[in-house]
């Protein structure tokens, strides 16, 4: 229903938001933070420019796993940020993520499978051609965004690493690393770094999962989880981890980050679902960004967001009160 | 005597008390700016109130700073600024919950979100109860209730520290901020229950 072939009449990659648009746009804004340098935080968005990011790639685009949707632009997806390695407001990994280094890098693949070992991430991707789909993201926060992808479905790179019998989840680890990552560097956060989380076996082997390394035809900005991260587009945004540097099969369930903070928040499972609140935002709708003041961007929230089809057999016997 | 020297003149006043009313606008004239000039990034109805609310609770720090100061600094213009700043904070304060209903809520779900979800019937209990402070903020009233008017006034007390909570409770990981905060409103509270103390010792010391 809500994944339909790509129409004539889509938006092309030209369309996307010239680069020299938002970079006035920032100059205008670090002239007003100036200005405003008051009893507030200036802090909402980076005041220094964005460097322009990412190498080009070859894909090839997936109309079948797109959504037709107007996409969100690239100046939004690229600066408005939840990845609290580099600070909690939403403009601080556009901020900070430069501190970041993702060339050279490399994944650790353990546990249950046929081909562990410590792969470069071009060893990793070699074998596979990329792919260009155009995914909804619908964050925890109750807003969400239409993003471009490209990268190779999960399973396929999961195959390759032959998981026994034995492999029922599949664990996801984020980069640790204090020096980089000056969130990581906080006093008072309440996160057990390295970030982590995990999906049952038949979630990763789904159609839908993928393992992004870039957005909008380049390769991934750092802010945005480069050089590669996870895309599970059923479930809130927190599942889809980034800059991953361990892959691990194991039997039993993961612990994920969220859910060891505040498990009457976060569930393991944390697939998109209107019917089950959170307990700080209702998850009824969402504000499909960019919103505006006058014109805010409601809609309301789809079970799986929107996904059902792919997924929805995969929870047939279960509770999603219960398993949120 | 700090009063007979140039602290006291009435110009020097009159700036003090304008420069004070310029900083505590910085928050309004910020956001202003930026909605013109339409930076507030790609979720302005979000950052909005965000904003609103951290200057409410920046101003409300700020108002119960200025008894203190006057007693260290023993110059009295600080309490001529007081009421102003803790006005701009109601300012901020109602300007938030507007944003809040208008922006995020869109005025649907009222009665979930303020029976279900703690930080804000946190959030709701502080703003009720500077709704009286407000009210009652004027000369006339301030002579009117005579004595009362002290005791009224204490409500802002349990207010700012139920923001505080309000505040903490929305914290998803990082609570550095919040903790930040929460220690200058302890030295704040800390400090009048000093005085409350030493006034109850020497019962002829009025404070
Ligand atoms: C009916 C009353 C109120 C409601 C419904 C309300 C609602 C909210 C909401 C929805 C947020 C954003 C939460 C998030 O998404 O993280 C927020 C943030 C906040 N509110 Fe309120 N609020 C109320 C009263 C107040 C009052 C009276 C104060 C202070 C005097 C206050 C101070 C704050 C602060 C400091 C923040 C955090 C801003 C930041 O993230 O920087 N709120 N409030």
């Amino acid at each position: 229903m809500f994944i339909k072939k790509r129409p004539s009449w889509a938006l092309s990659q030209s369309e996307i938001t010239p680069e020299s648009v938002y970079l006035n746009r920032r100059q205008f804004m670090s002239g007003s933070v100036a200005v405003a340098a008051g009893l507030s935080i200036p802090g909402l968005l980076p005041a220094a420019e964005l460097p322009v990011q990412g190498k080009s790639l070859n894909f090839v685009p997936m109309p079948d796993y797109s959504t037709a949707e107007e996409k969100t632009p690239f100046k939004d997806v690229a600066q408005y940020n939840n990845f609290y390695e580099f600070g909690t407001g939403k403009g601080d990994p556009a901020r900070y993520a430069e501190e970041m280094t993702v060339d050279p890098w490399s994944l650790g693949v353990e546990g249950e499978c046929e081909q562990p070992g410590e792969y470069a991430l071009e060893d990793l991707l070699k074998p596979h051609e990329y792919q260009e789909r155009v995914y909804r993201l619908r964050c925890v926060e109750a807003w969400s965004m239409v993003i471009p992808w490209i990268g190779v479905p999960l399973a396929d790179i999961l195959k390759r690493l032959q998981p026994t019998s034995r492999a029922k989840y599949v664990y996801f680890e984020t980069l640790h690393d204090p020096d980089q990552m000056r969130g990581q560097r906080s006093l008072f956060s309440t996160i057990d770094w390295p970030y982590q989380e995990g999906l049952r076996m038949d979630e990763a082997m789904n159609e839908l999962s993928f393992l992004a390394v870039g957005l909008y035809g380049k390769t991934l900005p750092k802010q945005n989880g480069a050089p590669i991260r996870l895309v599970v587009p059923w479930k809130y945004g927190f599942k889809s981890i980034k800059s991953i540097v361990k892959i691990r099969f194991q039997e039993e369930r993961p612990e994920t980050t969220w859910e060891m903070i505040a498990p009457q928040e976060y569930g393991f499972y944390a697939n998109v679902n209107p019917e089950v609140d959170h307990p700080r935002w209702s998850q009824k709708r969402e504000r499909r960004l960019p919103s505006g003041l006058l014109s805010p961007n409601w809609m309301e929230t789809v079970k799986f967001n929107g996904y059902g089809e792919q997924v929805a057999h995969l929870y047939k016997d279960m509770d999603l009160r219960k398993f949120f | 005597m700090p009063g007979s020297r140039w602290s006291g003149h009435p110009r020097f006043l009159l700036a003090f008390r304008l420069l004070a009313a310029l900083l505590a606008s910085m928050p309004f004239l910020f956001l202003v700016s930026n909605i013109a000039a339409q930076s507030l990034g790609p979720d302005p109805g979000q950052e909005v109130t965000e904003l609103l609310g951290l200057a409410a609770f920046q101003l409300l720090i700020a108002t119960l700073c200025m008894t203190p100061l006057k007693r260290w600094t023993g110059w009295s213009g600080w309490i001529r600024i007081r009421r102003m700043l803790g006005l701009f904070a109601f300012f901020y304060a109602t300007l938030h919950v507007l944003a809040f209903l208008q922006f995020i809520l869109g005025w649907t779900d009222l009665w979930v979100t303020f029976t279900k979800r703690p930080y804000i019937v946190a959030g709701a209990l502080s703003f009720l109860m500077l709704i009286p402070l407000a009210l009652t903020s004027t000369q006339g009233m301030m002579k009117r209730l005579g004595r009362s008017w002290k005791q009224l006034h204490k409500l802002v007390y349990p207010s700012i520290v139920v923001a505080w909570v309000h505040f903490i409770w929305q914290a998803r990981s990082d609570v550095g901020e919040m903790v930040f905060y929460g220690l200058a409103i302890l030295v704040l509270l800390a400090v009048r229950w000093k005085w409350a103390g030493s006034r109850g010792m020497i019962p002829f010391v009025r404070g």
